[in-house]
């Protein structure tokens, strides 16, 4: 069964039509890349799937069963997490404060709820040893570099035991030795089972990762198949809609 | 593993707890109102007077009450500018109902949800509006006088009922030496202390100021938080108006004038790092800086150059520090 499935999902905005009758399955364990030019609907797929927007047409299913999204919350209940571009990182709290960012752990002495920071420190330590990264809990996310910052981002995604993950570019602002420590932590979500949607406009990073590519045209699905049976020049091609379809 | 895993979170800074201390904006603030007594004391004769010192203490608790206020404020990424007519519509509040022969407590309750709901309105109009926190609280900080002037018909008010020596002894007096303001002032920094440190909504507001969209992309429900902070602020300022009314014996309309420059001074020199002590102490220099102008006989006209100079300072050492980090 799929992990993620999309049935003509459509969506528009006023007279822009962002995505026309889009579908789209995910294995689980499965990391697919997902392409296209600016203004293809990438974004709009990953928003619609997160919670951000509600589809005009079309139906979601998470492991076959149909779900409703109206809010970001939603789609976090349901084991949908969301790396994304601008990592959503507050500069100005710690790599812990930030994991748990909204989901903070607290103890009650009767009415008063104070947050739980050893506990707080102590998971996110686990979740970045999992992922092998040199991130600290105790640090402030203003200091860190690029690959740290995106551990961090990841390490939030771990913490709800998540069935489906969204990068949205993860790869296009950080330097190359960097790059290749964000496509690790990418298989280290595909070895947990998780299912890995990657938007990226870089094709070696996709081909480094993916299973599967998926290619978006102005709105419309125009290819999606294993990576392996693919190449590079062939999805240039269809993204730019010089081979129509695959 | 467990040994690595452990000193990883253990982990801080690499700084020692001394250079940590001399890392934060409130030390040096501190230091500089210290320095600052030391100074007036053998400057003047005045200024280490008991009686002096007294003054001080209570001016400035004032201002600190509302500093903390507006800490919140601040740390969101917002600004208040409302807070001189939030205390000013309290304490005409409190005043005219005690005056009717109300009793003190129906009539401070009154005069907190007055501001409550001068704070709710800047909170609904910033947050789901999502007007600019200044335009709105500076069109509050016309419209809340105002209507503490309708209240009163704009006369002064010195006669508060029944419980009058209650607000008199509240406001304006003393236990072991200590003027009764400066109490509530440590009590509400402490409880602050806390909150803003071990709360999920302090470390939300941190949040909030530190990146918004990050914060509503992660669930937290950044719109009734901020309008929970703009409550929050204008509360600490009906709470100093209903003092100040005890304190003064009388409330006029131009109660609190102009003192939002005071406040936002004063929370503004922690460098909006967010913690109530860090408003407290900012508080307590501009109080001093003020005090020093008058004992060393400058002109009080000088007041506002002080002030607003220190804003600015502050904010400029702030950039300055961000810049480096």
């Amino acid at each position: 069964m799929s992990r993620l499935k999309l049935t003509g999902l459509s969506r528009s905005f006023g007279a822009i039509q962002a995505l026309d009758d889009v579908s789209l399955e995910v294995a689980p364990g499965e990391v697919l890349g997902l392409m296209g030019d600016n203004g293809a609907g990438k974004s709009t797929l990953v928003k619609i799937v997160a919670g951000n927007f509600r589809p005009t047409k079309g139906e979601i299913r998470i492991d076959g069963q149909l779900v409703e999204l109206h809010k970001p919350i939603d789609a976090r209940e349901r084991g949908i997490e969301v790396v994304y571009q601008d990592l959503a990182l507050c500069d100005n709290l710690s790599a812990a404060s930030n994991v748990f960012l909204g989901r903070e752990p607290v103890r009650r002495f009767g009415p008063l709820a104070v947050i739980d920071y050893p506990a707080m420190r102590m998971r996110a330590g686990e979740l970045f040893a999992q992922l092998k990264t040199e991130t600290r809990p105790r640090d402030l996310v203003r200091r860190m570099s690029g690959g740290q910052r995106q551990a961090v981002a990841i390490a939030r995604t771990l913490l709800s035991k998540p069935r489906i993950v969204l990068m949205d570019e993860p790869t296009a602002a950080i330097s190359v030795r960097q790059v290749a420590e964000v496509l690790n932590l990418i298989r280290r979500l595909r070895d947990q089972g998780i299912s890995v949607v990657l938007i990226s406009h870089r094709m070696p990073d996709v081909f480094a990762v993916c299973d599967r590519i998926a290619v978006l045209r102005r709105g419309q699905m125009v290819a999606s198949k294993r990576a392996a049976a693919s190449s590079p020049e062939e999805v240039t091609g269809l993204i730019t809609g010089a081979i129509e379809t695959a | 593993m467990t040994d690595t895993l452990q000193s990883a979170i253990d982990q801080s800074q690499h700084r020692s707890p001394l250079a940590r201390l001399a890392g934060t904006q409130v030390f040096w603030v501190l230091a500089a109102a210290i320095l600052a007594c030391l100074a007036l004391t053998v400057l003047t004769d005045s200024f280490a007077s008991e009686r002096n010192l007294f003054n001080v203490a209570r001016n400035f608790a004032f201002v600190a009450i509302i500093a903390i206020g507006m800490t919140a404020v601040i740390a969101s990424g917002g600004i208040d500018l409302s807070v001189g007519s939030s205390l000013v519509l309290a304490a005409m509040v409190v005043s005219v109902l005690m005056e009717g022969g109300h009793s003190f407590w129906l009539s401070a309750a009154a005069a907190m949800g007055a501001a409550l709901v001068v704070g709710l309105i800047n909170g609904m109009l910033i947050a789901y509006v999502g007007m600019p926190a200044f335009v709105v609280t500076l069109g509050m900080l016309s419209a809340a006088r105002s209507l503490a002037m309708v209240l009163s018909n704009n006369k002064m008010i010195y006669q508060f009922g029944p419980d009058h020596d209650l607000l008199l002894w509240l406001g304006g007096g003393s236990t072991f030496g200590l003027p009764h303001p400066l109490y509530i002032l440590i009590a509400l920094c402490g409880v602050m202390s806390v909150v803003f440190r071990w709360t999920r909504w302090g470390q939300h507001v941190f949040a909030i100021g530190g990146n918004e969209h990050a914060a509503t992309l992660t669930g937290i429900p950044v719109r009734r938080l901020k309008v929970s902070i703009y409550i929050f602020s204008a509360l600490t300022a009906g709470l100093a108006g209903i003092l100040m009314a005890g304190w003064l014996g009388s409330v006029t309309t131009n109660l609190g004038q102009s003192m939002e420059l005071a406040v936002i001074g004063g929370a503004n020199l922690a460098g909006g790092e967010g913690t109530a002590l860090g408003a407290v102490v900012g508080a307590l220099l501009i109080e001093v800086i003020r005090n020093s102008l008058i004992l060393l006989g400058i002109s009080t006209f000088w007041q506002g150059m002080f002030i607003g100079t220190s804003i600015i300072i502050a904010v400029a050492f702030d950039r300055i520090r961000h810049m480096k980090a």
